[in-house]
């Protein structure tokens, strides 16, 4: 493996390019007509531009990245997250064009993805999953019928879903027909897959994932987890390692289960598997896996020491994983704030444009991930991500407290981002205190 | 079967002439597809055993393909690639070039071909011009966007 092509944009993109210089490897970007002068074109060794603006023409275009990978003498791509990370066809579609994935195989990819079929495998497993259908429901009456089995509320969810597309809560038998078709319409609309199940809705729950690694030989190791509850309309804001609601004993019995699954589907390369936690009765339901690096990833870099990116792609290279599972080691707490270009004093409503003046903070134990700079255009075709701000300190408390002051340092002007809305999160007696669940953001921040 | 160039501008205008939006047509181990996009027919064509020069090769690695610098004049403009992939000046290895600096082409001759994955776009004009400039060496990565040939109108 000599020369990566990174195929993705934004700080993810940066942040594979540093990787890969530290390792030596040389780098292809690709970006869109929108990105023309982006960081990381001017960060990698070559840079192509392979399509207009709309992603679908450009990022998500599986022929003009393999044209640039064959045409640049690439031999290896890392897709980051977002766009074809989790696409299956395109993961063999590489290999089949005799480039190394950086990532798990097809076949992984598939496994996981199909979100009815990874809570079988994983509850045949005896991983934990949430009560509810074994299987897609097919019409509301057999929704109905899982629904009285499981207790009220429900959620309906999308078999193909992510990111809260094809999800409606339901809280009694009434609303369950108006809801079902609801759902199955945004499913068909946003995946092309009307498939739902129906699981029991768990309250107050937090949302906490484990983060692996594994290699083609099978060695697979945790390193620890994520607490991700800080999230609105299920996007993620906030994340912390380790988790304030997680004992010795969850950790233990959380990475176990991970490792579990991760073993039977022969995984390889980084991934991370989602549970919720109930904090009232310690128990914890497998949800889903997510195969690729992740955004939140630094926070476990920052508390294990352990180069995520830098591993994947050592393992992709077909590199044994260097270190054992009691080699790896907790030190402190981190925190991330994702910054993005949304308004949210104006329901979050995305604010592309020019970036005006830009200054983030830098010290002891602060990393921001960043593809902004004075003058940078967010332009209105992508996600609103413009930084990850990371803190680290020797406990949560000093954890929380570098974090508020980077970010009162934090200086942006130009478009509007969810800056305010971070600092409030912080100084909140509920954040401090451990007492937030996955809708807090909208119960009491949400207006 | 062989399909010349004049077959494949037959094919063209009968397309460009009726109502059908899409035509594949697979004879043994030619495949031809022709797509309207538009007012004006695109064609491409596809034969797995004739690539064109050298596409089984791999193009050469790494070092920057960037078009020569030279600028459209007045009276003069840039045909852009449409797409990324791999330009090529001529139907197969050693037939001769499409055009040559100084040819004049009708507005539906195929002027390079542009490879992306094994498929072979051929590139048009769509209207009657000469050749002043080609400013991409054959078999090279041609990104989205990028000035490929100069021509005049005729």
């Amino acid at each position: 493996m000599n020369t990566v092509l990174v195929a993705n944009r934004g700080e993810i993109a940066v942040r594979v390019i540093r990787a890969c210089r530290a390792l030596g490897l040389r780098t292809v970007a690709v970006y869109s007509e929108a990105d023309r002068g982006a960081v990381h074109t001017r960060l990698a060794d070559r840079a192509v531009c392979i399509g207009p603006a709309p992603a679908a023409r450009s990022y998500l275009d599986v022929a003009a990245l393999l044209a640039t990978a064959r045409g640049t003498g690439a031999d290896a791509v890392h897709p980051g997250y977002g766009f074809l990370a989790e696409n299956a066809d395109f993961a063999a579609a590489c290999v089949e064009a005799g480039l190394t994935f950086v990532g798990p195989s097809a076949e992984a990819i598939r496994a996981m993805g199909d979100k009815v079929h990874a809570r079988e495998r994983a509850a045949a497993l005896g991983v934990p999953t949430v009560p509810g259908s074994r299987a897609p429901v097919g019409d509301v009456a057999e929704a109905q019928a899982v629904a009285r089995a499981v207790g009220y509320p429900v959620l309906l969810k999308a078999a193909a879903g992510g990111g809260g597309r094809g999800m409606r809560v339901v809280r009694s038998a009434s609303e369950l027909s108006a809801a079902f078709t609801a759902a199955r319409a945004e499913a068909e609309a946003a995946f092309g897959d009307d498939r739902l199940y129906v699981e029991r809705f768990l309250e107050h729950v937090r949302h906490v994932e484990i983060q692996i690694l594994a290699d083609r030989f099978g060695a697979a190791v945790q390193l620890g987890e994520r607490d991700c509850s800080v999230q609105r309309r299920h996007q993620k804001l906030l994340e912390e390692a380790p988790s304030p609601a997680v004992t010795p004993a969850i950790r233990a019995a959380m990475g176990d289960a991970a490792l579990t699954l991760v073993a039977d589907i022969k995984y390889e390369n980084a991934g991370t598997v989602e549970f919720v936690l109930d904090p009232a009765t310690d128990r914890f339901y497998f949800i889903e896996m997510n195969t690729r690096i992740q955004v939140e990833h630094p926070v476990t870099e920052m508390v294990t020491g352990v180069d995520l990116v830098a591993a994947q792609l050592r393992v992709a290279a077909g590199e044994r994983l260097p270190f054992a599972q009691g080699d790896v080691t907790i030190a402190g707490h981190a925190l991330e704030c994702r910054i993005n270009a949304e308004d949210p004093d104006a329901g979050f409503r995305p604010s592309p444009g020019r970036i005006a003046r830009w200054s983030p903070p830098d010290g002891t134990g602060l990393r921001v991930d960043t593809h902004i700079e004075a003058g940078a255009v967010v332009p209105p075709f992508y996600d609103s991500l413009l930084a990850k701000v990371v803190a680290h300190g020797r406990d949560r408390e000093n954890a929380i407290a570098r974090m508020a002051e980077a970010l009162r340092r934090f200086d942006v002007d130009g478009v509007a981002t969810t800056l305010p809305l971070h600092r409030r999160i912080l100084a909140h007696p509920d954040f401090v205190a451990c007492r937030i669940h996955t809708r807090w953001v909208e119960d009491e921040l949400g207006r | 079967m062989d399909l010349s160039y004049d077959d494949v501008q037959q094919i063209l205008k009968i397309i460009d002439a009726s109502s059908v939006e899409e035509l594949r047509l697979e004879i043994g181990e030619l495949k031809l597809v022709v797509r309207k996009r538009g007012s004006r027919a695109e064609v491409t064509e596809t034969s797995a055993d004739s690539p064109p020069a050298a596409a089984r090769e791999p193009v050469a690695a790494a070092a920057p393909a960037p078009s020569r610098q030279r600028r459209a004049a007045e009276g003069e403009f840039e045909l852009k690639a449409p797409m990324v992939g791999t330009f090529y000046r001529a139907p197969r290895p050693g037939a001769p070039p499409f055009v040559a600096v100084g040819s004049e082409v009708g507005p539906d001759d195929v002027v390079c071909i542009i490879e992306v994955m094994k498929l072979m776009n051929s590139i048009t004009i769509g209207q009657r011009a000469r050749i002043v400039e080609i400013l991409v060496d054959n078999a090279q990565l041609v990104e989205f966007g990028q000035p490929i040939m100069i021509v005049a109108p005729a």
